[in-house]
């Protein structure tokens, strides 16, 4: 199956090499950071995670959503999904790899990492968060290819896959909370303090997932001779508009919670982010930016009738995943660090070399991605024509 | 006579085989330990806390305080970057207790740094998160770090509530490349770990009070065993009134101040 990402139209090259050179030059930065240490960051010791985890946090997000096709599908024998199901799984493995390695990026020592395994400790969330994050890419690899393989032969899949189908539709969930729960733990952390933070991670996740995937759909449309269907990418719009506002409704309550009880340890928090905290406010126009684009991705979506229209559906699409990706990819660690503990703001801006290995791993996911893509469009064609 | 590391394990090894597996383990057991750490009273401890009397602290103990400690440790001198590693520093009443913000505390308190570090918490979050146990509880209670286990993730930094934890971003050896290493008795760190006030535990071992308690010259640290009713610290808090950072986290801070 693997040789059909071997051969393909120029254009598939040229998107393979481009993605290489980001690759290489990501990597070349990685090299730089290995060699004088994670210095060459914008990281420091009062904003001492910056944009590796969250682009973490945001990308177990997306992989996280892959099981808005897979239950519906499997759960629901809602058919019209049958045709993009390994889409969201592919997607799924992209980004789970994508997490890994930012994971490893933001290592200070990074090749001591199976000191995880040497020494298990289960009191750690960052132990679970390892397990649960490589059984998920274990499984959607699985899943995937193996379903993928029967499709092929024109055979039903092996029953195997069936109990593991089941398991990845919690496992999907499970990822997204224990990535939560990361942060919600942690006693002197007032914005990530909260015990609604795992919905709305997941509620981002399954807006901004299914966003990305209708973009991907749009682009597979055009780029290839497998058409995803209308009603599929209908559908995800419908998914899309109930997560985002879901999302936004989950934001709402916490800042009402946040600023009616007006307990600083929380509240400065969202000042820093939305207004600005004595004197400091590098964040306060991106996160007004995440909520403009959230608001008008609700107002474009919210009818049956606009959504109809692929054109608006797809404005809405690139909406969300950009409100969420602000949100999480960017407020969500430096504004939890900032103010400190000791409620000094010290502004975190990522570094030159830190943006272009975050960049190279993005390549390496879109790397993974667009082979694998290719491999299950190519059968996709071959079973049409 | 230098040994290299191949020839010190060979040694060991026939050591060991000679005096036969079982009484190695002997010589070391846990409670032969105990009974002969038992005989310098400063190795005995059960739960080592400190009080940090602010009406006593003088404007000069900041300085010795701090570089005695940093000295003794080898911690090197980042201040004004984000790289900064520190494990005592000072910092005013307002951002030691956010917790307890009084417009009208006196100024006595108001105006005079307040010394922190590492709380050695009865509950200590970053040994709860540590995803390796590299941060562990030491049988005195003492937070201790294994700098050649961590991995460097910095989970730890994010869950202490007291910004007690400094990450080596930089190599700090670069910092003694063209100068001495303060204290040849204690090692270096590397660059990539997270490091933090270990109560001078090897000071501890060898019946030493902390570097901090001994440099300050207004006897304004006190240090004890918070097991011991007869300890300095006990009886100090006995006697006065004393708060420690942000307690209604459920830490358990082993640090008390007087103000």
């Amino acid at each position: 199956m693997l040789e059909r990402a071997l051969v393909g139209p120029k254009k598939y090259w040229t998107g393979l090499v481009g993605l290489l050179v980001l690759i290489g030059i990501g990597a070349g930065c990685y090299f730089l950071q290995y060699q004088k240490g994670l210095t060459i960051t914008g990281m420091g010791r009062d904003v001492s995670w910056g944009f590796y985890i969250a682009q973490f946090t945001f990308l177990v997000g997306v992989a996280a959503s892959a099981v808005m096709l897979v239950l519906p599908y499997y759960l629901h024998h809602y058919k019209a999904f049958g045709k993009i199901t390994i889409l969201g799984e592919f997607l799924a493995v992209a980004a789970v790899s994508m997490c890994l390695m930012f994971i490893l990026a933001d290592l200070g020592r990074p090749m001591r990492m199976l000191n995880v395994l040497l020494y298990p400790t289960p009191g750690s969330v960052l132990f679970w968060d390892m397990t649960v994050l490589n059984g998920y890419l274990f499984l959607n690899i699985v899943i995937g290819w193996v379903v993928l393989a029967a499709e092929r032969k024109g055979v039903a899949p092996p029953a195997f896959v069936k109990p593991l189908i089941y398991i990845s539709i919690p496992w999907a969930v499970s990822i997204h909370t224990v990535t939560a729960f990361l942060y919600c733990g942690l006693p002197g952390r007032g914005y990530w303090l909260t015990a609604i933070l795992a919905a709305r991670f997941l509620s981002s996740a399954f807006a901004a997932g299914p966003s990305l995937l209708i973009i991907l759909c749009l682009l597979v449309r055009r780029w290839t001779k497998f058409d995803p269907g209308k009603e599929p990418i209908q559908t995800l719009g419908t998914i899309v508009t109930y997560a985002i506002i879901m999302n936004v409704f989950f934001l709402l309550l916490e800042v009402f919670t946040v600023f009616y009880s007006r307990i600083p340890e929380h509240m400065l928090h969202f000042k820093y982010l939305f207004v600005g905290l004595h004197g400091h406010g590098i964040y306060v126009p991106w996160m007004w930016a995440a909520v403009i684009l959230c608001v008008v991705a609700i107002a474009l979506l919210l009818t049956r009738k606009a959504r109809a229209n692929e054109k608006i559906l797809l404005a809405g699409a690139i909406c969300v995943f950009l409100g969420t990706w602000i949100d999480k990819g960017m407020g969500m660690i430096a504004g939890g660090f900032t103010p400190s503990p000791l409620e000094h703001v010290t502004e975190y801006v990522p570094s030159a070399p830190e943006l272009l290995i975050t960049l190279g791993v993005w390549a390496t996911g879109f790397l993974i991605l667009t082979i694998l893509y290719k491999v299950a469009i190519s059968i996709k064609e071959e079973l049409a024509s | 006579m230098s040994l290299n590391r191949r020839d010190f394990l060979k040694i060991a090894g026939i050591t060991a085989l000679g005096v036969g597996a079982a009484s190695a383990f002997e010589v070391l057991s846990g409670k032969q330990l105990e009974a002969a750490l038992k005989a310098a009273p400063l190795t005995a401890g059960k739960r080592w806390a400190m009080v940090v009397d602010i009406r006593k602290l003088r404007e000069e103990d900041y300085h010795d305080v701090v570089t005695a400690c940093h000295t003794s440790h080898n911690v090197p001198d980042f201040s004004g970057t984000k790289d900064e590693i520190k494990w005592i520093w000072a910092e005013p009443f307002e951002n030691a207790f956010p917790d307890s913000p009084n417009e009208y505390v006196k100024p006595e308190v108001k105006d005079k740094p307040f010394l922190v570090f590492c709380n050695q918490c009865g509950d200590a979050p970053c040994v709860r998160v540590c995803p390796t146990k590299a941060t562990f509880k030491g049988p005195d209670g003492i937070t201790m770090m294994d700098m050649h286990r961590c991995i460097g993730c910095r989970y730890c930094m994010a869950a202490c509530p007291y910004g007690a934890r400094s990450f080596n971003f930089r190599d700090p050896r670069t910092y003694f490349a063209d100068k001495e290493v303060p204290n040849r008795e204690f090692p270096t760190r590397t660059r990539g770990v997270v490091e933090k006030c270990n109560f001078c535990t090897e000071r501890l071992a060898k019946g030493l009070y902390p570097a901090c308690v001994e440099a300050c010259k207004s006897n304004a640290l006190i240090f004890g065993d918070l097991d011991d009713p007869n300890s300095e610290v006990r009886r100090v808090l006995r006697a006065n009134f004393s708060i420690r950072r942000k307690p209604q986290l459920g830490t358990d801070p082993s640090i008390f101040y007087i103000v």
